[in-house]
């Protein structure tokens, strides 16, 4: 009877009782859901337009943030340390084309995973060997980015307290996706990039050249995974401990389907305030800790409803 | 080595300098997939500049393969050119990319159409013109040529690819490799799931585009008798290998040609001839 209470009626009425707290919950369910929207995007990028499951995109988030604070640390003046970061991850995606994307392309898909595995480690331990393996700060006022917070009035005497960083970090979110809508949707490269997702054949018949799509996809999500970083390190800290943030996004692919972009932004978006949510009101019933499988839980009862995800297309076959 | 004499001719018209100017000249060519399944086994054809001409032959016979060895897609399926030599406008193809050939105005429409299912049609019509460095002026244009080459796509332009009637497919294949502003198109299979009439159609503004804008044709066809209808040669390739070629109108009357490809009988014959014709028939079913 204490379960049936503690799992159907008690977090209800917890969440009548404290609407303001239930708002709380919800934003920062949201924000958080904005990061793992954006690490999944990342993904669904280099999986549309080249078929490669890249294992490394956890790992490209703790890169890029790690180079941006260590070259700032190294006395780089800030502007430039995020011009340097930027150029950093372009020379990432032109190597990773040059030397993982074009010998293995036609190989199985499996050993293009093995790659992106053997991608990560590297990626750890140039890091690790430029910058120190210990945990940094990230440069949060130095890059501009408000700090403090806001507390809103709601109901008759609660409060919503809003992180400006949160606020900052759903405005860039909004920004980039609508930055990549639009560079998908109407210039020549993205519906070059399209085109390739649709048919890599045709596409390479048309004279499309799929180095300079690889590369670019490869840049485009490098510096979605800057984004990631800045935003998430600023919530915790720049270490590879991070990476595990990545494991919340193959949930968010199940759910959103592995070559959709609106997919990946629902998908984030559920299981970040699903996640919330979950851990505040019924957590406690199951002696905490559940952040970390609910995740995977609620992708699985989708699953059961929509095996091809949420917005799932049409898998690609790679040539 | 029945037809051989033919082949040997052809090679012989090949290696001397020819008065007409090419634009494409395979120069028996071998093609081998995988590293072991050997598909071309010295393949020649020669092209000239505003010709059309057929390639034709059975399932498996190896049309899409000489045209895909031609445009330099064949990498993509693991197979490679391993002997002979593929003359584009002079020049060696084989360390070019398909993004090279298609710049120097070698395009393929791949067999099956493979459009852009997800892009609307004019999005496709737009990806053709990838390599151009000339301006969204000119592009503008040559959208406004395509349209008036095939009016149908104007209409379905806002529509998705792949929810289009195949022949506005083929269309739109046809209008996309256009866009790069060819001279040569190879076309593989305009044909395949049409109805008569639209292959009619199909096959018309192709002479069309031959006759007006100067491109050059090498169809690949199982539809022996369209295509000798439109090409001015044709070149008939079994089992890898070319058997007969010549102009199309001889090709027409060719007995041979007539009893296997156009399904015209040709009972009575007692010549040799016949005998050849049924080694070649039980090549044909085996
Ligand atoms: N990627 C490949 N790997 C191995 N063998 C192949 C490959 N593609 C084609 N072949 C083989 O090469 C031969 C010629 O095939 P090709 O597609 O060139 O024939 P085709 O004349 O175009 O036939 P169709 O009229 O059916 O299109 C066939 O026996 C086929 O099985
Ligand atoms: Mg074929």
């Amino acid at each position: 009877m204490d379960l049936l209470n503690g799992i159907f009626i008690a977090p209800f009425v917890q969440m009548a009782d404290a609407p303001d707290f239930l708002v709380q919950v919800l934003w920062e369910g949201f924000v958080s859901g904005i990061l793992y929207a954006l690490i999944a995007l990342g993904f669904v990028l280099i999986f549309k337009a080249s078929g490669v499951f890249n294992f490394a995109q956890g790992i490209m988030v703790v890169f890029a943030a790690l180079t941006l604070v260590g070259l700032y640390q190294k006395g780089v003046p800030v502007i430039l340390a995020l011009i340097l970061t930027m150029a950093v991850m372009g020379i990432l995606a032109l190597a990773v084309e040059r030397f993982i994307m074009r010998p293995l392309v036609n190989q199985p898909h499996v050993i293009l995973l093995m790659a992106t595995i053997g991608l990560t480690y590297f990626l750890v331990g140039l890091g690790e060997f430029v910058f120190g393996g210990e945990p940094k700060q990230m440069i949060t006022t130095e890059l501009g980015l408000p700090t403090g917070s806001t507390e809103i009035p709601f109901g008759a005497q609660g409060v919503v307290i809003l992180q400006h960083i949160d606020i900052a970090a759903a405005v860039i979110a909004i920004a980039m996706v609508t930055a990549l809508a639009l560079f998908f949707n109407r210039t020549r490269i993205g519906r070059a990039l399209r085109a390739v997702a649709d048919d890599h054949q045709a596409a390479l018949s048309v004279g499309i050249s799929l180095h300079q799509i690889w590369a670019i996809v490869w840049f485009a999500s490098g510096l979605v995974a800057l984004a990631t970083g800045i935003m998430w390190g600023a919530r915790s800290d720049v270490s590879f401990a991070l990476e595990i943030i990545a494991l919340r996004a193959l949930p968010v692919l199940i759910l959103g389907g592995f070559t959709s972009v609106p997919g990946a932004i629902v998908g984030g978006l559920i299981v970040g305030i699903g996640e919330k949510i979950g851990e505040i009101y019924w957590g406690p019933l199951l002696g905490g800790g559940i952040e970390s499988w609910l995740a995977y839980m609620i992708a699985l009862v989708f699953l059961l409803f929509r095996p091809q995800g949420l917005f799932g297309e049409r898998i690609i076959e790679r040539v | 080595m029945g037809v051989g004499d033919c082949t040997q001719n052809h090679h012989d018209q090949i290696d001397m300098t020819s008065p007409s100017d090419p634009i494409l000249v395979v120069n028996n060519i071998e093609v081998i997939y995988d590293h072991v399944i050997l598909v071309l086994k010295g393949v020649s054809l020669s092209i000239d500049k505003g010709g059309i001409v057929a390639l034709l032959g059975a399932n498996g016979a190896g049309k899409t393969t000489t045209l895909k060895a031609i445009s330099n897609l064949l990498h993509a399926e693991r197979g490679e050119v391993t002997k002979g030599s593929i003359l584009f406008e002079g020049a060696e193809v084989h360390d070019l990319s398909p993004n090279d050939l298609v710049r120097r105005g070698c395009i393929q429409v791949m067999e099956g159409r493979h459009c852009f299912a997800h892009l609307t049609v004019e999005e496709n019509l737009l990806t053709g013109a990838f390599t151009r460095k000339d301006g969204p002026a000119a592009i503008r244009r040559d959208l406004d040529l395509v349209y008036g080459y095939f009016p149908r796509l104007k209409v379905r332009r806002t529509s998705q690819a792949g929810y289009v009637s195949g022949g506005e497919q083929q269309m739109t294949a046809i209008g996309r490799a256009l866009m790069s502003r060819p001279k040569m198109i190879l076309l593989d299979e305009p044909s395949m799931g049409l109805a008569p009439q639209l292959v009619e159609e199909i096959f018309e503004i192709v002479r069309r585009l031959n006759h007006d804008e100067g491109v050059s044709f090498l169809l690949a066809e199982q539809n022996t008798n369209i295509a000798l209808n439109y090409a001015t040669h044709g070149y008939i390739l079994e089992s890898g290998r070319i058997v007969l070629d010549g102009k199309a109108s001889e090709l027409k009357e060719n007995e041979d040609v007539r009893e296997f490809y156009l399904g015209v009988g040709g009972e009575g014959r007692r010549s040799f001839r016949s005998v050849k014709s049924y080694k070649r028939r039980k090549r044909w079913l085996a």
